[in-house]
């Protein structure tokens, strides 16, 4: 094999492996959704769905997410036809909707918690935060590796490499995104009808 | 004042913590004095700079490989001296004379933990590591830094679950941890915390590595290897990160929710504020069954490679091997509920974990049948891996038949948490992953070293191992009927099970004959490893790892083989096509990197922090783990390369070498 070819080969390695991480992460997913449909009635008294969720709130939330897959796909193309402005300036786009989005979810675990309805109180909410923070974290985490991939692209010329690795962070936020569509779906929808 | 600063750093250690009554202190210091006893070992023959770049940095799978089986003995010894305390205190049955409940507790729970998670998994991490990338032809796994990062992780988890030994306690809810014992309100110490850091680090490392080997088995085979051409070696490890990768992260998720039960005062699992127990039980062993076949599907390919290569035959049944190992693996995410047949789940929910129960002893017969007609009529050689192998079958059927009795459910009910469950699974995870790591290390043994262990003593070890082994967990099976439960520290005299306790007794200290054996077999073959210098290819064996030099250099293979057909190298020697000149090329290595240690000893720490609620700790030691990954990761890996002048060189060498030894 050629030293060309190796290369490609790492890449293709890389991506599979990084496809398979993903699905390792929806089977951890999918055992905190089993466990909040299994706790969702487990409210020991205290305040269900539909009395906690401000669903207009959430749907903004939903939007802000969804417009930031859209987003970071523009960046993407930008990146593989190598503009570097483009990509920079979708990339940012897509950063403060993150971080608008992160900052709404934790605004409504502070009301949450502030009305006394914190994960303390009943296995129901204990299901509800630890689902929703979980996916939360993965934004952060999503954000952080944007913010390295920005200060890079900022100073360095593009690598085919950087193409490669932003093409998996693409992967990684629009994984984040389908998993918030199941949230908003199950834990909202559903968990929010009376 | 003063306490509360006290308080803000070392969170809820006291000096108190580091008080341990005499049987434990012993242990501890012992293992305190062997640590300090190494270092200055190293320092005094000026190692350190050898350790850290010939091992602690090296992404080398074969030494991440031996490192690996080199924590998995340790681990081992532990574990056996756990046994050992458990039986001697069963025997003598005095009333916390030797060991009181609570220290009893902690030790059953350690030892179980301790041989799953840091024997079991660390023994086929290593063996995956040694034989994987060399059997499909390739002279790497695909991500050799995470590969790296995997063992430090393991490494860490490793040292946590010893840490109670030195300081606070250990959990004293079992291996498993079942809520609401492994709550906060029964176990508000340090104990069950320690079980989940110690797990939950370990796991991570696990679940990486799964993701690695899949990569490399299904990227990185040489050329012509289809997925049926494959070893079935190859299959099985290939089916067992397939298993790794979809249970391991419900195990991660499992023991994140009992860490927020137990630090955030959550309600996943607690009896009140609508928690709900069972839901730990059933998610740890969604886990937990699927786990039982990552351990055991290698050993299965283990003793496939070996049973074919001592009886000179292909392995019968090829295709029906690899239909039952892709079967075994769908079919153990449909089981897991037999664990707890008495949780109530009602009579349909039974049948149907019942009867997949059952059928999933069909594929492992079908497998157990192809073994023994790969004997048949073959020319057998009884060298010792060949023995584990025997011995296996034994162990392993006599198992599994006991294994299909509690898949009744009805029957389960009595079985339930008695003896008689302990000894089968005792016999399907020692005489099925255990004897089947032996029969690795006796058969691949002299591919990374170029000698091959002493014979009589393997068999000595073997026959001492067989014999402690069935007289140590028969009349578990006898004592399971009599009523005997499981982690029973004392019972009533009068029941007159003190005899069978006696026999078990005798058989563990049999099996710690074998193990003593075992030790003496390795230190004896490399004290005269003169005299058991062999070729490449000891044992005449069949798959393409035996088609490079023992031990075989950094890159494996200095041409990468093409494969044309099942047992590559066998047909390689077989065909009487002269071997044509090789044409060498450059070969890019990876270069060695300390982040994967470096990884590992933040995680232990922010392990540890977390455990003793060192808050300011746990952070410092997690934003190191973030920095140090996104340093390492905002580059690309760093290679250097081997021209092919050099590996021409290199490969000139051993050959010369090799004549020497041959004549």
């Amino acid at each position: 094999m050629s030293r060309a070819e190796e290369l490609v080969a790492i890449h293709e390695k890389k991506t599979l492996g990084f496809w398979i991480y993903l699905m390792t992460d929806c089977v951890l997913f999918a055992a905190l959704f089993a466990t909040f449909a299994v706790l969702r009635g487990a409210t020991a008294g205290g305040p269900g769905g539909p009395e906690l969720f401000d669903m207009p709130f959430v749907l903004i939330e939903t939007i802000i997410l969804l417009t930031s897959s859209f987003t970071i796909g523009m960046a993407l193309l930008g990146s593989v036809r190598g503009y570097k402005t483009q990509t920079l300036v979708w990339l940012f786009i897509t950063f403060a909707l993150g971080v608008v989005f992160l900052s709404m979810e934790l605004y409504e675990f502070m009301v949450l918690i502030g009305e006394g309805h914190g994960p303390q109180q009943s296995a129901f909410l204990s299901s509800y935060f630890t689902l929703v923070a979980t996916h939360g974290i993965h934004i952060a985490i999503g954000l952080l590796w944007m913010a390295v991939v920005i200060v890079r692209l900022w100073r360095h010329k593009f690598k085919k490499t950087d193409v490669n690795r932003l093409a998996l962070l693409g992967l990684f936020w629009h994984f984040l995104d389908i998993i918030w569509i199941f949230i908003f779906s199950f834990v909202y929808l559903i968990g929010g009808m009376a | 004042m003063f306490e509360n600063i006290l308080q803000a750093v070392f969170g809820r250690l006291t000096l108190q913590d580091f008080v341990h009554e005499p049987i434990m202190a012993g242990a501890g210091l012992s293992m305190v004095g062997a640590l300090i006893l190494a270092i200055i070992g190293i320092t005094f023959f000026k190692k350190w700079k050898w350790l850290w770049r010939n091992w602690i940095t090296s992404l080398d799978p074969k030494k991440i490989g031996i490192m690996y089986l080199i924590v998995s003995v340790i681990m081992l010894l532990r574990g056996l001296a756990d046994a050992m305390l458990l039986r001697a205190q069963q025997v003598l049955n005095t009333n916390g004379e030797l060991l009181n409940s609570d220290h009893f507790q902690q030790i059953f729970s350690a030892h179980g933990s301790i041989m799953i998670f840091f024997v079991g998994m660390g023994v086929i991490f290593g063996i995956f590591n040694l034989i994987v990338p060399q059997q499909i032809g390739s002279r790497d796994v695909a991500f050799p830094f995470l590969n790296s990062v995997s063992f430090w992780l393991f490494a860490a988890g490793m040292i946590i679950i010893n840490m109670p030994m030195v300081v606070g306690e250990f959990s004293t809810a079992g291996w498993l941890a079942y809520p609401p014992l492994s709550g906060l309100e029964y176990s508000p110490g340090v104990g069950v915390d320690y079980w989940i850091w110690a797990l939950q680090i370990s796991g991570i490392g696990s679940l990486l590595s799964g993701i690695n080997f899949f990569v490399t088995i299904i990227k990185m085979r040489a050329p012509g290897m289809t997925l049926m051409k494959m070893p079935i070696f190859t299959w099985s490890v290939l089916m067992s990160v397939t298993l790794i990768m979809f249970a391991f992260p419900i195990l991660t998720a499992t023991l994140g929710l009992l860490a927020l039960d137990r630090t955030l005062g959550m309600h996943f699992f607690t009896s009140m504020a609508g928690g709900n127990p069972m839901m730990y039980v059933n998610l740890i062993w969604a886990w937990g069954h699927p786990e039982v076949y990552i351990l055991v599907l290698p050993a299965f390919g283990i003793f496939s490679e070996v049973v074919a290569t001592f009886s000179k035959k292909r392995i019968f049944g090829y295709t029906s091997m690899v239909i039952a190992l892709v079967a075994i693996t769908i079919l153990s995410f449909t089981v897991w509920l037999h664990h707890f047949f008495t949780m109530g789940g009602g009579a349909d929910v039974n049948t149907f974990f019942g009867i997949m129960t059952m059928v999933i002893a069909i594929p492992t017969g079908v497998k157990v049948f192809n073994w023994i007609f790969t004997m048949y009529r073959g020319r057998v050689d009884f060298k010792t891996p060949m023995l584990w192998f025997m011995g296996f079958i034994a162990t392993f059927t006599l198992g599994g038949l006991t294994g299909v009795m509690m898949s009744v459910p009805a029957l389960d009910f009595q079985f339930h948490n008695s003896l008689f469950l302990v000894a089968h699974f005792h016999n399907m995870i020692v005489g099925g992953v255990l004897f089947g790591a032996f029969a690795a290390f006796t058969y691949w043994f002299p591919k990374f070293t170029g000698f091959t262990l002493n014979e009589t003593l393997g068999k000595f070890a073997f026959w001492f191992w067989i014999v402690g082994f069935f007289l140590a967990f028969v009349p578990l099976y006898i004592l399971g009927f009599m009523g005997a439960v499981r982690r029973l520290d004392h019972y009533d005299p009068s029941l007159g099970w003190q005899g069978l306790f006696i026999v078990a007794g005798i058989g563990v200290a049999i099996i710690c004959v074998g193990v003593f054996f075992q030790l003496f077999q390795i230190a004896y073959s490399v004290w005269k490893r003169k005299e058991n210098m062999v070729t490449s290819d000891p044992w005449d064996a069949r798959t393409l790892e035996w088609s490079t030099n023992s031990p075989p250099p950094e890159y494996n293979f200095a041409v990468i083989p093409t494969v044309t057909t099942r047992d590559a190298f066998w047909e390689m020697k077989q065909s009487k096509k002269k071997p044509t000149e090789p044409e060498y090329e450059d070969i890019w290595l990876p270069k060695n990197s300390g982040a994967g240690a470096i990884i590992g000893l933040l995680a232990m720490t922010f392990g540890a922090a977390v455990v003793w609620h060192m808050w300011w700790l746990a952070v410092v030691a997690f934003v190191g783990i973030v920095i140090t990954i996104i340093i390492k990761l905002s580059d690309d890996e760093p290679e250097y390369k081997l021209s092919a002048a050099k590996v021409a060189k290199h490969e000139l060498k051993t050959k010369l070498k090799l004549q020497e030894k041959t004549v």
